[in-house]
Order: structure tokens, then sequence, then C-alpha cells
């Protein structure tokens, strides 16, 4: 049996490829380490960020003031990276990221972005009626919390520091940071004890 | 945020706004005059919010996009209230949006 027919998509990219490395833009070697490292980037370095803040008030002031800086102390190359900004939830304030433009997102902490949040319903919503959008994922906010909408259009990306939840006094980080979803951190959920 | 506001500021990049500065955002639509990249959402167009912060200068995405030289831009962090700019929701709610600084006018 014959192989299928090459894509015409794919022949494009080896032009282009071919083409970047001819003017000395990028190798292919650059290109592999950079998917090698956005595919090893999770969620779970960001939950890890959020344990560590919660347990250590520097490394807090650290993440709230230069988040590229305490992603790197926790081992994350951020070279090449945006800057990463932090935003933290207190108890009269719920952030709520989303990038109306596109799809930005803090993928060297936060991993591939899920496929709602590029959606054109969750980037036309999520600006528009935020407290529905919420609700519709059993997240209801009380009156007296204010919902700040970040809409990511530019140089940075942002995270969400969630609030530590209740019932959790004494627990180690590694404990905490297994409560610290993807949702969370993007500020359509927040983290729950048990 | 403050390592970024160093390179605004080395750049010759002063920003001309201050936190809490009342900010209106222009009303331009240049994707009326031609093709553009513009990363000022249509929704704040027009309206006035307040300075939140400074983020640093960074290269305009009008000329990048387009891989003209471009010059380093202030961009700040703009704070609009929720319910003037849809007619709807709860007063009290915000958005936030990163917004460069030759869209900003003194309001």
């Amino acid at each position: 049996m014959a192989a299928p027919p090459r894509p015409e998509s794919i022949a494009l990219l080896d032009r282009l490829m071919a083409a970047l490395e001819a003017k000395g833009i990028v190798t292919e070697a650059e290109v592999a380490a950079r998917q090698a490292s956005t595919d090893k980037a999770s969620p779970e370095t960001g939950a890890r960020m959020v344990a560590k803040a919660w347990t250590d008030p520097a490394y807090r002031a650290l993440l709230l003031s230069d988040g590229k800086a305490a992603a790197e102390q926790m081992g994350v190359s951020m070279a090449g990276a945006p800057p990463l900004g932090v935003l933290e939830n207190t108890p009269g304030r719920h952030h709520l990221v989303v990038c109306t433009l596109c799809s930005c997102y803090p993928r060297a902490v936060l991993g591939y972005p899920p496929n709602w949040y590029k959606s054109f319903a969750y980037r036309s919503r999520a600006v528009r009626e935020p407290r529905q959008v919420l609700a519709e994922w059993g997240l209801n906010l009380p009156d007296s919390v204010e919902v700040r909408v970040v809409d990511s259009t530019a140089d940075y990306r942002w995270m969400v520091l969630p609030m530590r939840p209740a019932g959790t006094e004494g627990w180690d980080e590694a404990r905490l940071a297994g409560l610290v979803t993807r949702d969370a951190m993007v500020g359509v959920a927040v983290p729950v004890a048990g | 945020m403050s390592a970024p506001d160093d390179r605004a500021t080395a750049g010759g990049n002063a920003p001309r706004f201050a936190a809490g500065a009342t900010v209106r955002v222009k009303d331009d639509w240049p994707e009326r005059r031609g093709p553009c990249h513009i990363r000022t959402p249509h929704y704040i167009r027009g309206r006035t919010g307040t300075v939140v912060r400074t983020l640093g200068a960074f290269a305009n995405p009008e000329d990048l996009a387009f891989a003209r030289p471009a010059a380093k831009r202030p961009l700040y962090h703009v704070l609009f209230a929720q319910e003037p700019l849809w007619h709807e929701g709860k007063p009290g709610d915000t958005v936030m949006v990163e917004v460069f600084e030759h869209w900003l006018e003194e309001a």
C-alpha cells in the first residue's frame, strides 16, 4: 500500500523552517528544545508555586512582585518567556483571567491552555458576564466580593494566586499543592479542602 | 511590577501616567483605515478608567506584527468599572486591561 500523501500544510511548514534556518532566525534544535519545555510544563508547576506562597511569606512576596523570578526559583526555565504577573485573590476580590483577543495563557507554569479557554464563548462571555460564567461552573461568589476580570491583552501572562482554603492548617506544601487546580489559577474555580 | 519598570526608564520611556491617574482610552478605530494589529480591545475604546500600575515598556505590537522597527512603549494596567462598559453587571465588579500609553489620554 502506498504511503498516504503528505499534507500540503506539512510541506509549507518544512519550507518555513528551511527559510528561518537559512536566515539564521531559529534552528530546528531550538524549536525542538522549546517544544520539549512547553510539553513538560503543567499546572503542577503553578500548584507548587501557590502552595509555597501559602506557607512561605517571603516566597509569596516574590511571587506577587516578580512571577518570573518566583517560577525560576522553582526550577522552571523562563528563558525567552513573557513576564509572569500573579494576582492575589482576597476575601474581597476574585480575579478571573481571560484573553479576549486571542488565547494568551501562562504556559510556562500552567502548560497548554484548555480548549474552553480558547473558545469564542469563554472569551466573549467571561469579560461581559463573569458571574454567570462562574455560576455555570458552580462557583457562586457573594455580592460582597468584587469580581475583577483580567483581560490578557499584551506582553504579560497572568496567573491567579487563590486563597488558601480553611481546614488546611498544618498541611505541608505537597498536600496543599494537591488542592490547587489549573482552574483555580485561571480563576474559574476556588480550591476546596477535602 | 518592579523589574520591567527599570527597562522603561533605561530606554527613555518614562511612563507619563502614574498609578491612580484617570485616563481615557482613545476612541480610535485604525481597523477602518487599513490592515493593522491592535491590542486594545474594542469594548474599552472611548472609555474612562484608572491606572492601577505601570508594567514596563514593550515593543509596540502594532509595528512588530508587520516586521517594522518597533519602539518600546510604556504599558499600563488600567481598571474599568464593569457595569458602564456593558450596561449590565454588578456595580463594584471591574475589568483590568493591559493598555499601551499611546492609546491613553488624560481624562
